[in-house]
């Protein structure tokens, strides 16, 4: 019996390892005088390994799909979950100092930080409406409540209200089209659903219908045109550590909530869903390369940029196909990756009471720290798409695959616009490099930060080098993991 | 129409009444009222689709506590509406022609295909418990979201408390535990000091 309930348990036992250390955390976090949050700090960082650990060594069953379809512990489910758990550990690293200076180190904000993780394991490993709702609430809340958290700031204040106002909305919308899809099909599993619209249901209106809330739904979450307009003011508004968590980890669980809804659950409509993804996609890049530009807010520019690049992730899906679906979930994985270095070069030339979230900010850091300045040189290289580094590769293995599903035009077209993205990306290089600083402060950074922003621009140029790994990862993640027809 | 349509009919129209007037209304309370109507009204299409026990705890839940929440917080908070309001009118004819056409279009997408074959409601005898049903489901088959939404409910006791709970400068409060350990003698304090004399006070 006790054996059967281990059993039972197992498929879900980073979600309980997560849940039960964060009600510890919050509880042991009392206990703690002010400068024993530091523990608490090491309590989290093991946590995570915790969860990173035992996300990496379950083995993928046979039966992946348990808890009356509920829940699904397949292999794209464990590397992401992985991938998200290291990516919140960086966060946290990069991020400690910073949140120190503002007194936002605080015992609430990790336990936060948990539990949005919590809702990213939950969104990744769901195969059910519910369960994908739920997650998403859960994410989203902690989210709502880590902007709103510096609550003397107005800008940080507005910019949790935006987020609120704007991510209920999408709740909202989600949620109707779900309630269609359940009236069109009688079901909300998703490989019930699948089913049911490849044999045929009698109101194939209603289906539609779902299917375009559920899309601006996702679109909304995942921050594309036209669905973008919380997007620069929740970035530039939040502190930088929680932007940096936004514009993170979150994303993979939006990959994998897309991936999961419209691949495992709506293939069947994948002509009706495809074309309305090309429209995203289109103007997402078009409008972020573009407005990102005119930006002289490092977090509003890298806002911008987030839309561009969340649609030339939704090219992976256009293409379709283990090398869409593959490419796709390598591009988001590098561009966690960027995101998460691009951040934390904001926050370490940040101080108390200053944040270095200017592009002036960045003249002449090449006199100022040369390693930083060349590890800064690497990531905006990546996102440009400069080779040799990674985000290059990830950009081509998109194309590939969209150019191979006989989207040509659509190819040129995010050529074109990631060119023009290049430039506000090289304007940082042409910065830091050719300009003179406008202070000579020395840069403080402690051991283990700048260990960390080391790996993390010397990991975009290595997986530029040798790129087979990953994308290997990603590929058989896809194949073993969705329903590809 | 059978009679069952138009009951609901009816249900639908005052709920959608009721919608516009809770962002129409220019009095708050005028508008947490019509949220209530709104709220009673969908409880009545619930209890159509035989769905009883939802359709009780919406009205004891939102309209008995959640409602009478709102209504306390809208009287005691004296917020300036006018002030949030303002533009509202201003844009009202751009928002209320976006819907329009959004409705247009729709009535025309759903319009232009036409579906007769309905699927009809699952009807089951009177002596059907839907109460016990649903209790059974919660805890057998969806009992992984019944936790999550016990983890979403305690996250979000953890953000309010963390929002609000917050130590200003100048704000009096009481230490509970200071209170209890207080001793006699931290009380009164007896000064010892030395009888003056008549000359000394009279003067």
């Amino acid at each position: 019996m006790e054996q059967q309930l281990i059993e039972l348990l197992m498929p879900a036992s980073v979600e309980i390892f997560l849940l039960v250390m964060a009600c510890f955390i919050l509880i042991a976090d009392l206990l703690l005088t002010k400068s024993g949050k530091i523990f608490t700090f090491y309590l989290v960082l093991f946590t995570l390994l915790g969860a990173a650990a035992l996300s990496g060594f379950t083995h993928v069953n046979d039966h992946p799909i348990c808890y009356n379809g509920m829940f699904v512990d397949d292999a794209m489910s464990d590397t992401l979950k992985l991938l998200s758990s290291v990516a919140v550990m960086m966060m946290l690293v990069y991020s400690r100092d910073y949140l120190m200076a503002r007194g936002l180190f605080t015992g609430e904000f990790m336990v936060l930080v948990l539990f949005a993780l919590l809702g990213m394991d939950v969104m990744i490993s769901a195969h059910h409406f519910l369960s994908l709702y739920l997650g998403l609430e859960l994410l989203s809340l902690s989210m709502y409540a880590l902007v709103a958290l510096q609550r003397d700031s107005a800008v940080a204040t507005e910019a949790a209200m935006k987020y609120f106002v704007l991510g209920a909305l999408a709740s909202g919308l989600l949620l109707y089209g779900m309630s269609m899809l359940y009236g069109a099909t009688g079901s909300l599993d998703l490989t019930t659903i699948s089913h049911a619209i490849q044999n045929g249901v009698p109101n194939k209106s209603l289906l539609v219908f779902g299917l375009v809330f559920v899309v601006s739904g996702l679109a909304f979450k995942l921050g594309v045109v036209p669905f973008h307009m919380w997007v620069p003011d929740v970035y530039h508004g939040a502190p930088t550590a929680m932007t940096m968590f936004i514009g993170s980890a979150p994303k993979l669980a939006a990959f994998a909530f897309t991936a999961r809804i419209l691949v495992d659950g709506l293939q069947p409509l994948v002509k009706d869903w495809s074309g309305m993804l090309i429209i995203l996609a289109v103007s997402s890049m078009a409008l972020g390369n573009l407005a990102a530009i005119a930006q002289t807010n490092l977090k509003r520019m890298f806002a911008y940029s987030t839309i561009s690049h969340m649609g030339f992730l939704l090219l992976g899906f256009i293409a379709g196909g283990i090398e869409g679906y593959g490419s796709s979930m390598f591009y988001v994985v590098v561009y966690v990756m960027m995101s998460l270095g691009a951040f934390g070069m904001i926050m370490l030339l940040s101080r108390a009471g200053f944040e270095a979230d200017n592009l002036s900010d960045f003249k002449g850091l090449n006199q100022r720290s040369p390693w930083l300045a060349f590890m800064m040189l690497l990531l905006m290289f990546s996102m440009a798409g400069v080779p040799p580094t990674v985000g290059f590769y990830a950009k081509f293995s998109v194309l590939n695959a969209i150019v191979q599903a006989g989207y040509t035009p659509l190819a040129v077209i995010s050529v074109m616009f990631s060119l023009i993205g290049a430039f506000y990306y090289l304007r940082i290089v042409k910065l830091m490099y050719f300009d003179t600083p406008e202070t000579h402060e020395v840069i403080q950074v402690s051991p283990d930060t700048a260990l960390v922003i080391s790996l993390n621009g010397l990991g975009v140029l290595f997986l530029g080098l040798f790129p087979g790994g990953l994308m290997m990862v990603c590929a058989i993640a896809v194949k073993q993991s969705l329903l590809l027809h | 129409m059978s009679f069952i349509s138009i009951v609901f009919y009816v249900f639908a129209a005052l709920t959608v009444f009721a919608a516009v007037g809770v962002i129409t209304s220019r009095n708050p309370v005028h508008a947490a009222l019509f949220l209530v109507l709104a709220f009673c009204s969908a409880s009545g299409i619930w209890m159509t689709l035989e769905a009883e026990f939802l359709a009780i705890v919406l009205i004891l839940v939102y309209v008995g506590a959640v409602m009478v929440l709102f209504l306390f917080v809208v009287m005691m908070l004296d917020v300036n509406l006018i002030q949030l309001r303002e533009g509202f009118w201003r844009w009202f004819p751009f928002g209320a022609g976006l819907a329009g056409l959004m409705v247009f279009e729709m009535v025309w997408v759903l319009g232009s295909r036409q579906t007769s074959d309905t699927v009809s409601a699952i009807t089951h005898p009177a002596n059907y418990s839907n109460t016990k049903e649903l209790g059974r489901l919660i805890y057998t088959d969806y009992v992984y979201p019944f936790e999550l939404a016990a983890v979403i409910l305690l996250v979000a006791m953890v953000a309010a408390i963390a929002l609000t709970l917050r130590r200003r400068a100048g704000v009096k409060s009481q230490n509970v535990a200071d209170q209890v350990k207080v001793k006699a003698k931290d009380r009164i304090r007896i000064v010892k000091m030395a009888a003056e004399s008549k000359d000394s006070v009279s003067n």
